[in-house]
């Protein structure tokens, strides 16, 4: 396809993409290095009978003038980034010579909200892709067992999960885990403790959160594993069959090497999907118990004020995160590009 | 193979069996049960006393004297004025589905067509936008969009979103595109058509499939995201979710939870007989990325 006419078909799709991705990256940067400007502040001298007093006073109309004028605020440099509300330097240097111990340095970590989020997010992340993925291809082979008529109504309940809205699915399982709902009173009773609330305990609030996330996105694991099944090579299966291959041998060494670029596939869009975890943090409430990146991006972006440089340095951080999470499959798929 | 040999054993199937019933109820269950709790009133669905008063509805016969009340429904489409939101919900989706597929129909029919160097990278460029969490984008547009009033607009809504679905339809219409015959457009092409000529008229005609399954996808992004439609729209045009979430905020003190729970089944619906109509295009557009690499 020659170059001009390459062009001409990609335009509206790269500029939309370009003005509404890759521009507002840089505007995230530009904002994470400024600052609202400080307010105005003017000199008043009062004069009475006894001679004149000098007192300060805050000039509001300056004040909205200036800002209005710029609306980018200052530029303060990396401040936002070492501020307490996001890498904190100071007052993690301050836990580590104070506190006594790995466990009490850890404790005071969790105060500040940036490692916070990010440690819930790594959490989340690093659990819920394996548990999707595992769960996602016992229900593949558990399905793949059963008579063929079967499968269509079986495949039609095993998506709902994932087509729902995140934020309605999330709400409805809350709304079960409820100390008044279904399963919150099935818990209770299996706790024996009346008083057992998810709402009021961490541990269980970022179990539930997980337990989410797992059932939603089990069923995209399941869909994709369940297509690669009905492609395993029959031959090799029965060659291995004569060769003397036990039902766990044949999955383990025909089934699964099958399967494992697929494996690749779910396990890089469950990263990336998992990382922004955002919506049920929503629906269940969870501000108190936990707090991930996108959750923190959109306190400080809500709200009266609209703290909008600290949410652009917390985007920065989030987007290097990202980077440091793909590098090995980009650079995997450019050493793939190369050979090719 | 002989069909004996790839016969479960009884336990081993027993074991799938019940694990796909498990799996099941697991899927299944949360929405009837919200289903079923949605005609019901607070005192029910959230029973302080007895879980199994969802079921009987003891407070709802005393309440309204039916074991069955619209209340909830009642409360949200019309009190709280969510047909509204439903509207611009429909606005916002319709057309984004458009815009969308009409530009990464474009884009992807030249990605597949490309030999270039610059066309891999493109698709490089698109997975790394993929990866980029919605809020972090919304965090740059609002100083400019408040700036430039762009903000509060549903046709700004319906750019942007059109922008976050791009990287993933332009991935899943090139691999469509790489499906359909080179040699049917250069053939039209050796005819006498100009590249768009052959788009147009040899193209076109054959490429709904993939397109209609994008569409479905791009209708999923649009229909069931929060991060942009909560940011970037005013209150008088909010789309159905980010409603949803005011409620949590707003009727929840008021002791209305049940205007949400209506709400929420209410929303359900059009994606449930949406996968019941394209379960099959659903299924082919998820694995499509996958099983061709």
């Amino acid at each position: 396809m020659k170059h001009g006419t390459f062009f001409a078909f990609v335009l509206p799709s790269v500029l939309a993409m370009l003005l509404f991705i890759a521009l507002p990256v840089g505007s995230v940067l530009l904002q994470s290095v400024h600052a609202q400007h400080d307010q105005v502040i003017v000199e008043v001298e009062n004069c009475g009978p006894f001679g004149c007093t000098a007192t300060t006073a805050i000039d509001q109309q300056a004040t909205e003038a200036l800002r209005r004028e710029q609306p980018l605020g200052k530029f303060v440099g990396l401040e936002n980034y070492f501020n307490r509300g996001h890498l904190a330097t100071g007052e993690v240097a301050e836990a580590w010579r104070t506190s006594d111990g790995l466990r009490a340095f850890l404790g005071e970590l969790m105060n500040l909200p940036f490692y916070r989020a990010i440690a819930f997010t790594i959490t989340y992340t690093a659990l819920v892709t394996p548990l999707t993925i595992a769960l996602g291809f016992a229900i593949a082979v558990a399905v793949n067992a059963t008579t063929r008529i079967l499968r269509g109504p079986l495949i039609f309940v095993s998506l709902l999960p994932f087509i729902i809205t995140p934020l309605v699915g999330s709400l409805v399982l809350f709304w079960m885990i409820d100390a008044r709902g279904i399963l919150g009173h099935s818990f209770q009773w299996l706790a024996g403790n009346p008083d057992l609330s998810v709402k009021a305990s961490t541990p269980l609030m970022w179990i539930m959160l997980m337990v989410y996330g797992v059932w939603h996105s089990a069923p995209f694991a399941f869909v994709v594993f369940y297509a690669g099944l009905q492609t395993v090579n029959q031959d090799t299966l029965e060659a291995s069959m004569i060769d003397g291959a036990n039902r766990w041998q044949r999955v383990r060494y025909v089934t699964i090497p099958h399967l494992m670029p697929l494996v690749t596939f779910v396990a890089l869009i469950q990263l990336m999907d998992n990382f922004r975890v955002f919506e049920p943090l929503v629906s269940f409430n969870a501000a108190a118990h936990a707090n991930s990146l996108s959750y923190y991006i959109y306190q400080d972006l809500g709200g009266e004020t609209r703290l909008l440089n600290s949410a652009a340095a917390t985007s920065v951080l989030t987007i290097i995160g990202i980077a440091i999470l793909l590098t090995p499959v980009l650079f995997r798929t450019w050493r793939d590009h190369k050979r090719a | 193979m002989s069909a004996k040999a790839q016969r479960t054993p009884p336990g081993l199937r027993i074991l799938l069996i019940g694990f796909l019933i498990v799996w099941l109820i697991l899927a299944a269950f949360p929405f009837l049960w919200t289903m079923w709790g949605s005609f019901k009133v607070e005192g029910d669905f959230f029973s302080k006393a007895d879980w199994s008063q969802a079921l009987t509805g003891e407070m709802t016969l005393t309440e309204t004297g039916e074991a069955f009340t619209g209340q909830g429904y009642y409360g949200a489409w019309v009190q709280e004025e969510f047909w509204r939101a439903a509207l611009n919900t429909f606005v916002v989706c319709f057309s984004v589905v458009l815009v969308s597929l009409f530009c990464s129909t474009l884009a992807g029919y030249a990605l597949s067509r490309s030999t270039y160097n610059y066309a891999f990278w493109l698709l490089i460029a698109a997975l790394i936008f993929r990866a980029m969490p919605p809020i972090t984008l919304v965090s740059g547009y609002l100083l400019p969009f408040f700036e430039w009033n762009l903000w509060g607009h549903i046709s700004t809504t319906v750019i942007v979103l059109v922008a976050i679905n791009q990287p993933f339809s332009l991935w899943m219409l090139t691999s469509f595109f790489r499906n359909i015959p080179k040699d049917l457009d250069e053939s039209a092409m050796v005819d006498g058509c100009t590249r768009f000529q052959a788009f147009r008229h040899v193209i076109i005609p054959v490429m709904w499939p993939g397109v209609i399954t994008t569409g479905l996808f791009s209708f999923l992004l649009a229909y069931n995201d929060f991060a942009v439609t909560a940011m970037l729209l005013e209150k008088e045009n909010q789309t159905m979710v980010p409603k949803i979430a005011s409620f949590l905020g707003t009727t929840q003190t008021k002791g209305n939870v049940m205007f949400a729970v209506a709400a929420v089944v209410s929303s359900t619906a059009p994606l449930f007989i949406m996968v019941m109509f394209f379960q099959r295009q659903i299924v082919s557009g998820l694995t499509a990325g996958a099983v061709k690499g």
